[in-house]
Order: structure tokens, then sequence, then C-alpha cells
């Protein structure tokens, strides 16, 4: 069952969820559309679930309708996602026109439009060439790291990023130079979704038994896609590092989104390297398998991030939040999360990762008081009642322009 | 005589998309940023270290120490005492000093940080709030300040003094009107910027009690 807006003040106290409730209030009479590409799979489908039926509770008149696409539409906004990235891919002028005419087609069967549009990403976001026409409020909520993107598709997407009112980005380094004013808005997790709420010990070790993983060997586990951005294949060669001095399992595993085609490739690249070791689990997981994962972090020794490149990294969260002590690359979002030896172990390569994985499996005591930091850090910042606050403040700024709102 | 009605204000952060790569770049923000970021940049800390003070009281002087590796300059930035002012142009200023100072002795204003570890200019808005915390009389006012937020404290103290230009904060301003001079200026007087929120919830509330 989904949790309910008052099920929070257990978590985070009355006074945040009061404060939630007489803000949503200054909004009655605004509606809100969100827009994105993905029902499932992926954060933004995953955040955006839970945030909008508590928007709802709070009695915000917000929906959220999902664009329509075939495959070759979500190869293309794979290319220009990777582009973002900094990596290199080829993509044509062609591919660029066919994204815009989706975008166009999704625009007219689109039959209810709000006062506020919440576009998430770039797949849909195109679809602002309708702002004309409705005369409404626009945003653009931009989750992927966005600090060395290549140039033409920077070009390409600025154009349209400035006809948007607001733009919002997840860190400081993602922030551009750009006409319309850019909010800075942290991700978060829910405390209370299966992903990560409290689990019985009887489940964690069935769901260690159904994959054959021995509750009693350290385990070392990175959930995220099956991505090359994830590098699944570093992660394997500082775990083999560590394998020669420790006996040690390794578990990666991830679900798949609909708009992440290249995910298969990935995949059987990841299981080759790893077809001979008994003690690597590569575990491709259907969309919703959440309470499995929420059961394969909490049986961890230690969670591990070592993406090249990240948007925000809220594995990392989820990872810290279940007190687990977890080592990150330090890129992206990720260094919002962790500071370095204090709440957690920030790290640039294969080796360093493998150094450290044996310093903590070698030093237990450093290693809980790093997760406990890490908590304490994720409950301050970075639980989803603090991000329905700032979308919140998002909107009602739409309205009030000044420096100081007085919400009285 | 009105109550003081007790407020909090949560905070919108924006992005202004300008950096600073090198202490010249630095100075040049400094210079023409809104006075929202010059705000931010030095009083975000205050909220985010409820018991611990941390080594450095704001953004500049933890990125010119980290980023830049200049830790006398760092220091020196981090000395600058927030509290001898009233406004934000003026604090703007002294930076503006000191940095100055740096570029005209050292001519090394232009050695860059890595990339990637760029000085971000931000900035925020304040959507100010009313809790249900209202006192008429001292009594009330005590039970008030040890159950509101160190949101809402942080609100009547800092953001009243500088940001709200009424170059003192809520609390003085009322007590004073309430004909509680001697204790209104005491709290005039604390330097907030030496204490954690919790350390000057504490004060407060002993200061009162003292005078009660």
């Amino acid at each position: 069952m989904m949790p309910r807006i008052d099920d929070y003040r257990a978590i985070v106290g009355d006074e945040i969820i009061d404060e939630l409730y007489l803000l949503a209030e200054k909004l009655k009479g605004v509606s809100i559309q969100n827009i994105n590409s993905t029902p499932f799979g992926g954060g933004v489908a995953e955040i955006l679930s839970r945030m909008v039926p508590l928007m709802q509770q709070l009695g915000v008149n917000v929906w959220w309708d999902v664009i329509e696409a075939e495959d070759n539409f979500f190869f293309i906004t794979k290319k220009i996602h990777n582009r973002l990235h900094g990596v290199d891919v080829p993509l044509s002028g062609k591919e660029l026109d066919y994204f815009l005419e989706i975008n166009h087609q999704n625009a007219l069967k689109i039959k209810k439009w709000a006062d506020v549009i919440f576009v998430h990403d770039p797949q849909p976001i195109a679809l602002v060439k309708m702002k004309k026409k409705l005369r409404n409020r626009w945003i653009w909520r931009c989750h992927i790291d966005f600090s060395s993107p290549c140039r033409d598709i920077w070009i390409f997407l600025k154009k349209i990023i400035e006809k948007y009112d607001v733009s919002v980005f997840s860190a400081p380094i993602f922030s551009r130079n750009l006409s319309v004013r850019q909010v800075l808005i942290f991700p978060s997790i829910d405390p209370l979704s299966d992903k990560n709420k409290e689990l019985e010990e009887d489940f964690i070790e069935k769901v260690l038994n159904h994959f054959g993983i021995d509750k009693e060997k350290p385990i070392i586990t990175q959930i995220s896609r099956f991505d090359y951005l994830k590098d699944p294949i570093g992660v394997i060669r500082a775990y083999r590092m560590v394998k020669k001095y420790i006996d040690c399992q390794l578990v990666l595993a991830g679900g798949g989104a609909l708009d992440d085609p290249e995910g298969t490739k990935v995949l059987e690249e990841v299981k080759n390297e790893a077809a001979s070791s008994k003690d690597i689990f590569v575990l491709h997981l259907p969309p919703n398998s959440h309470l499995e994962i929420n059961a394969l972090q909490r049986a961890s020794t230690i969670i591990l991030q070592k993406s090249l490149r990240e948007g925000f990294g809220l594995t990392v969260a989820e990872a810290l939040w279940k007190e687990k002590p977890v080592i990150a690359s330090c890129v992206g979002g990720i260094p919002l999360q962790i500071a370095h030896k204090y709440s957690g172990i920030l790290t640039y390569t294969i080796e360093g990762t493998a150094h450290w994985i044996r310093r903590l499996l070698h030093e237990p005591e450093y290693a809980r008081r790093l997760a406990r930091n890490g908590r304490e850090h994720v409950k301050n910042n970075f639980l989803i009642t603090r991000h329905l606050q700032n979308y919140l403040l998002l909107f009602l700024s739409l309205y009030n322009f000044e420096d100081l709102i007085y919400l009285d | 005589m009105e109550p003081f009605h007790f407020h909090t204000r949560l905070t919108q952060v924006e992005l202004l998309g300008k950096t600073a790569k090198n202490i010249k770049e630095l100075y040049e923000g400094i210079k023409k940023v809104p006075s929202s970021s010059i705000y931010y940049h030095t009083h975000h800390y205050l909220e985010q270290h409820r018991y611990f003070s941390p080594e450095h009281p704001n953004d500049f002087s933890y990125w010119i120490t980290t980023s830049l590796g200049l830790k006398k300059l760092g220091e020196e930035i981090a000395s600058v005492d927030i509290f001898r002012f009233s406004d934000i142009d003026q604090l703007r200023q002294e930076f503006l000093n000191v940095l100055g100072g740096y570029l005209k002795n050292t001519g090394l204003g232009e050695r860059s940080c890595l990339p990637q570890e760029e000085f971000r200019f931000l900035s925020s808005r304040i959507f100010i709030l009313p809790t249900p915390y209202k006192a008429t009389n001292l009594i009330e006012f005590l039970n008030c300040l040890e159950k509101v937020t160190i949101h809402s404290l942080y609100f009547h103290i800092f953001e009243a003094r500088l940001r709200l230009k009424k170059h003192d904060n809520d609390f003085s301003c009322w007590l004073r009107d309430l004909g509680h001079k001697e204790l209104a200026d005491r709290i005039s007087k604390l330097d907030p910027y030496t204490y954690t929120l919790e350390g000057l919830r504490k004060k407060i509330i002993n200061l009162v009690k003292n005078y009660l």
C-alpha cells in the first residue's frame, strides 16, 4: 500500500508536514502536469510515482502524463543522453528532426493541459512549443549530468530550454549559462517505499537464498542499470583485486527501463566478464523488484557506485539510508551525498575502489561510523519530504517574483 | 502591544550560471552578483551545521582553501567579521578589499583550480511562513523560544538584521517596544555568527531567564 503523507510525521516530525500543507494551500486554484517518457524503471519514474500521489493528498491539483513513442525514438534519446554526458556517439540531423516530430505528435495527442507544465528530462523537452498557444508556465527539470555536454547537443537543447520559464538542476555543477532562471533541487529517496523501508531478516535471507548468495561471506554490491556509464566491468575488476586477498562475493543487480535499449548489450558483456567466477552474481531484475533490491542492499557488507558519469546517483542515498558503508566515484551528485572519510568514501579509479573495499572489510568499526554519519546526512537532506517542499516552493515561485516572499 | 508572532522561512536555491576558476574571476563575480548571492554564500552554512561550527564559515573561504590551496587568503576571508556589517553591500566591499589586496600584492590572481572545481555562484529566494507560536509576555516568549525550530530562530536573528535590513534582530526590537530595553540590548550585542544555532538558542534562553 502506498504511504500517506501523514505517515512521514514519525520520520521527519510534525512541523515539516504541517509546512507542506500550508504551502499546498497557497497553490489552491493552480493545476500542475508532470510529463516524462516512461511510467516505470529509472529514477525519474520512480520518484514521480511517489511524489504525485503525495502532492494530491496535500490537496494539490496535480497529475502525470507519459509521452508515447516507438523504440527508434528511445534509441535517439539514448544518444542525446550520452552526448549530454559528453560521450561522442554519432547523432544525425535527421535523427534530431525525428525527435522533434515525435514531440510534436505527442503535443497534439495531449488533451488536457495544466496551468503549470513540469517536463522531466530531454525526451519530452520540445513539447514547450505549445507554450505560446497555451500561455501557461513551463518548468524543465533536468535529472542528468550536464557538466560537460558535447557542444552540438548543448546548442540544440539550449534553444529549447530557454523557451521555458524556469529550469531545474540537481547539482550546482550542472548549472549552465542560460537566459532563464535556474533552480537547484536535489533529488530524494522515499524512506517508506518498498525500496527503502525496513525489512524482516527472514525476507532478506529468503532473497539471498533465492539467488544462491552466501550470507556468511562478505557481500560487495552495486545496484544500477546495466549501462556503460555505471562501469560494471570496472566494478568486476576492482572486485577481482580484492578477491585475491579476501574471500568475498560481488552482486551486480539492476532493473531495465523502457527507454534504455542499450542495457541488453551491456548486460551480455557483464555476464561474459563474470562467467568464470562463481562468486559474482549478475542479477537482471524486473523493474518492480524493489523489495529484492532493498534486501540485497541490506544484506551487503559494502555498497559501491562506481559510475563514470552520474546524474545524482540516488542509489548512494538509498544505501546510506540503510546505514551501509558506501564507496562511490566522485562524479555528478555523489560528492553532495558523501563527504569523503566522513559519510562514505569517494574514489577516482578501479585501484582506489579496490583499496578502500579491502580497508573497510578490515576495519568494520570505521565502516560502521561512516555508515551512521551517512544515514544522518540523508535524513537531513535527501528524503522525499524535503523534495516535496522544494517542488511546492518552485510552483509558488512562478507567481511570486520577489527575493522575499511572505506566505502569511 | 502586538504579540510577538514567530515566523519561519524556507529557502529556494538558485543557480546563477556564473563561475570563477581563479581569484581574479572570484573578485569580478563578487563585484557583480546580486546581494542575495553574497548573503547565501555567507549564511547557508549556519543552518546546515546545527550542533558544530564548520571550519570554513563561508563558501568563498572554503573554495579558496580547498580548490586553490591558498590557506592564508582562505583564513583571511574566513575571518571577515560579518556581524560588523548591517548592510550586505558593505560586506561585499570587505571581501573585495581582501581579494583586491591579494591581487595587487601577489600577481597570482590567475592561477586556476582544476576543471570542474570552479566556484559556482548561487543565490536564494526566501519564503516566510507563520508558525503557531505567539508570545505576549516574557514567560510566553521563553516557552516559544524553547519550542520553535532553528529555522525560526535563524529567521528572526540573521535574516531580519541583514537581509531584511532592520539593522537589529526581531527579538530585540519587540523586547525594546515592550519596555525591556536592557534585555533587548544584551541580545543585540550577541555575535550570533560565533555560535551554533542550538548554542545561540541556549544563550538567548539563559539571558531571558537571568533577566526574569
